[in-house]
């Protein structure tokens, strides 16, 4: 059963529309990701769920009752927010009861809450202390303290390790993945920019781009199967290479002479009226792999890093374009200046005709993806 | 020579004077005094490191203890003193004679009274006004005609609020808008509700209110903590509540059984008691764009996701506003109520210009102006002097010490 249902959501301020046509089910019991760029609406969404913004268009439900015009307390949700926003001058006990003490709950109910989230959280010798004696991370369980005492349907997460340094990052990605697990009847919605919290948390990641959903799916469906030019490049580091080129062959697998001279086969079916039609093929950097036969790319080596697992390879094409990135495993010092070609597996290359992969071409192009690429 | 190149030239000379000293003294400093070469170089400079705040603070120091420590050690002489007597030393006969006059105790009443009022209503005006005015967009102009009275001198602000209360004989037309709007009512039902149960049911709270903090004051007592000093403190502050709840009690009684001059224009200064709010509130006109300019610029330094996170907690406004974000500006609030309690231990030109302390409205800077100035009474005038210094050190203290604590 749908525990969050959003029914052509849609944003404005005025005549500025931030957000339209988000139509999206969550299940009880998934860690939803919302990803995307700086401005694209993924915070405004999840405070649109939360009740702190307006939805100017559509229709959201929480387990199965319309929202719309419900206020935030009332909606079983509970959010923790990116600054923490704890209350500065309450203890830690009295930030995470307070919710409980305004809606009248009795003292013995709220301690035994308090003290039972605490005990999941490492809290318990924090409780007397004012949030600005704690640490950063300290700080982020009691956030996620004062949700997990009010017990909601959905906990809302709006970009909640990034005000942490990278170390601590980790560990509290790894603590929320453990919190995910030790409640699995719990739905989360997850908003950040990072699509490393994004691929290790989620169960489906909601990618948006321009105001608009790009495309939903499961991490690893969206890194294999990205349904447009957005996701492909957005998923994955480095970007996905883009190389423009016609189809010359159709049917079961598909091959692409590649503008820039090379030759590109992709397992992506494609059809009979597809033939000599301009497409761009996709190759992530970590496909591609050195060849002494047909390659799909030929060039010299720009620039290398060595990152010690693995060494990437920059190609600076003709007329300035993006540059093509190229990521070998192990040390390969010598390959600066040197010509290389190379190749992938067909089944690693994809083929996106007006920004839409062919494998998805029975949906309707995403004009947003586009917009926002 | 004319008395504006005068000017320009005492400025010229008084600031070249000023960098000439800062320059020279300086230079001698480092030339002369503690050179930093030689075997003792590193020794000297730590040396003239120290010196050098003094040598800059000196003049500063200097003129302050001239303007300011001085008249103090000379206040206290003078009021130990009896100069019809050849300045002989009295020892406390002049405070002895103070505390005797009935007049003192009156103006030390009022004072008291207007340490309470001003301060408080002065701040939960500009709290309100500051919290009302936050998010709507004629906000700003709202704020500007508040903040207005602040540009008006008080002898300013009182003439204005002595044509408020002005009063012409009955029948003809009233130029004082309180007489005007008191002309209205004629001892109906309106009458009563708005002139006897409202002033009564305001008494009756404020009794309530001051009664229930003498007990927080004193509940403590019970499990006996703290210091001698504080539990000393606590019975005072106590005392002093109950006192005002007994006084707002039986004026809340005085206000149900006295019988109102209806149809009969009000000489509002000449009220006892009540004239004393008539006053107050020139310096609550006053007081409150000040204190709504502060606590607008605190309120508007909290943090906007605590307020979204107390919205999500379930928290209706008000309880936002006094649990979320009252709390976290109390620092600000402090500060502002003890700032205006000093302009308020210091209230003399109101009082000098409505009523001059006539109609049982003195209070203590007009007392010691009468004494000293008037009556020519030193040693008394200086008393009272002292009296007002040591009621406005502790505050003082205290405020700076909050400010500090605030800008940390």
């Amino acid at each position: 059963m749908a525990d969050l249902v959003l029914k052509d959501v849609a944003k404005s301020y005025g005549q500025v529309n931030v957000l339209s046509n988000i139509d999206l089910e969550i299940e009880k019991g998934e860690l939803i990701v919302f990803v995307g760029p700086s401005g694209c609406g993924k915070s405004t969404l999840l405070r649109m769920i939360a009740g702190l913004e307006h939805i100017t268009g559509g229709t959201l439900e929480i387990d199965g009752t319309l929202v719309n015009d419900v206020p935030p307390s009332q909606r079983g949700i509970a959010m923790v927010f990116q600054s923490y926003a704890l209350y500065p001058h309450l203890t830690v006990r009295e930030n995470m009861s307070f919710a409980l003490k305004i809606a009248k709950m009795s003292t013995a109910e709220i301690n035994e809450r308090v003290e039972k989230a605490a005990k999941t959280l490492q809290l318990h010798n924090l409780l007397d202390r004012l949030p600005k004696e704690l640490s950063g991370g300290q700080r982020q369980r009691v956030a996620i303290g004062r949700s997990i005492v009010r017990d909601p349907k959905v906990y809302l997460f709006d970009e909640p390790l990034s005000n942490l340094d990278a170390a601590l990052r980790v560990a509290t990605r790894i603590e929320i993945a453990q919190l995910k697990e030790s409640m699995p009847d719990s739905t989360m919605v997850y908003v950040t920019h990072d699509q490393v919290e994004a691929m290790t948390l989620a169960s489906r990641i909601v990618v948006l781009a321009g105001g608009g959903i790009a495309q939903v799916g499961t991490p690893l469906e969206l890194y294999e199967r990205p349904e447009n030019e957005f996701v492909a490049q957005f998923i994955g580091s480095p970007a996905m290479n883009l190389l423009p080129g016609k189809i010359t062959g159709t049917g079961e697998t598909t091959t692409v002479a590649l503008d820039a001279g090379g030759t590109a086969t992709s397992t992506v079916p494609s059809r009979a009226e597809d033939m000599g039609r301009a497409v761009n093929i996709g190759v992530r950097p970590e496909d591609l792999m050195t060849t002494d036969g047909p390659a799909i790319f030929t060039g010299t080596v720009n620039i290398t890093e060595a990152l010690g697992e693995v060494t990437l390879l920059y190609f600076q094409p003709q007329g300035g374009a993006d540059p093509i990135i190229g990521k070998l495993q192990g040390i390969h010092p010598d390959l600066k200046g040197q010509q290389v070609a190379l190749t992938a597996d067909p089944s690693k290359v994809h083929v996106f005709a007006d920004t839409q992969s062919l494998l998805y071409r029975d949906r309707p192009i995403k004009e947003i993806a586009t917009k926002a690429h | 020579m004319s008395p504006a190149l005068l000017g320009l030239v005492t400025i010229a000379i008084g600031v070249s004077g000023c960098l000439g000293y800062f320059y020279l003294s300086n230079l001698f400093l480092d030339k002369v005094l503690f050179p930093p070469v030689g075997p003792n170089a590193g020794r000297n400079i730590n040396r003239a490191n120290m010196i050098r705040p003094w040598l800059f603070l000196g003049p500063a120091i200097l003129a302050l203890g001239l303007y300011l420590g001085y008249p103090v050690i000379e206040t206290l002489r003078l009021s130990l003193t009896d100069r019809t007597q050849d300045e002989a030393f009295v020892g406390l006969a002049n405070y002895s004679q103070m505390f005797a006059e009935p007049k003192f105790w009156e103006a030390m009443r009022n004072n008291m009274l207007w340490l309470i009022v001003v301060p408080a209503a002065s701040t939960a005006f500009g709290l309100l006004a500051a919290q009302l005015t936050d998010r709507i967009k004629w906000g700003n102009i709202a704020k500007s005609l508040i903040f207005m009275p602040m540009a008006i001198s008080f002898v300013g602000a009182s003439v204005i609020f002595k044509l408020v209360y002005d009063a012409r004989p009955a029948g003809n037309e009233q130029i004082g808008i309180l007489n005007a709007v008191w002309l209205q009512f004629e001892g109906g039902i309106g009458s009563f509700l708005i002139l006897k149960l409202m002033p009564a049911v305001l008494l009756l709270s404020f009794a309530a209110i001051v009664t229930y903090v003498a007990y927080l004051l004193l509940r403590p007592l019970l499990e006996s903590a703290g210091t001698v000093l504080i539990k000393a403190l606590r019975v005072f502050g106590a005392a002093i509540g109950l006192w005002f709840a007994y006084t707002a009690l039986s004026n809340a009684v005085t206000v149900f059984v006295t019988e109102l001059e209806y149809g009969a224009p009000q000489t509002w200064l000449t009220l006892p008691f009540y004239n004393n709010f008539f006053l107050m509130v020139v310096l609550i006109w006053i007081q409150t764009g000040f204190a709504m300019v502060i606590l607008s610029a605190a309120l508007r330094g909290i943090p906007e996701e605590t307020i979204e996170a107390a919205i999500l907690d379930g928290a209706n406004p008000f309880q936002i506003f006094f649990k979320i974000k009252v709390p976290q500006i109390m620092p600000t609030i402090v500060v502002v109520w003890t700032t205006i309690t000093l302009v308020v231990l210091k209230v003399f030109d109101i009082v000098f210009a409505m009523t001059n302390g006539q109609w049982e409205t003195q209070v203590l800077a007009n007392y010691m102006y009468d004494k000293l100035f008037r009556a020519n009474d030193w040693g008394v005038g200086s008393a009272s002097a002292i009296i007002i210094m040591l009621l406005v050190s502790p505050i003082l203290i205290w405020n700076v010490v909050q400010a500090r604590k605030e800008l940390r």
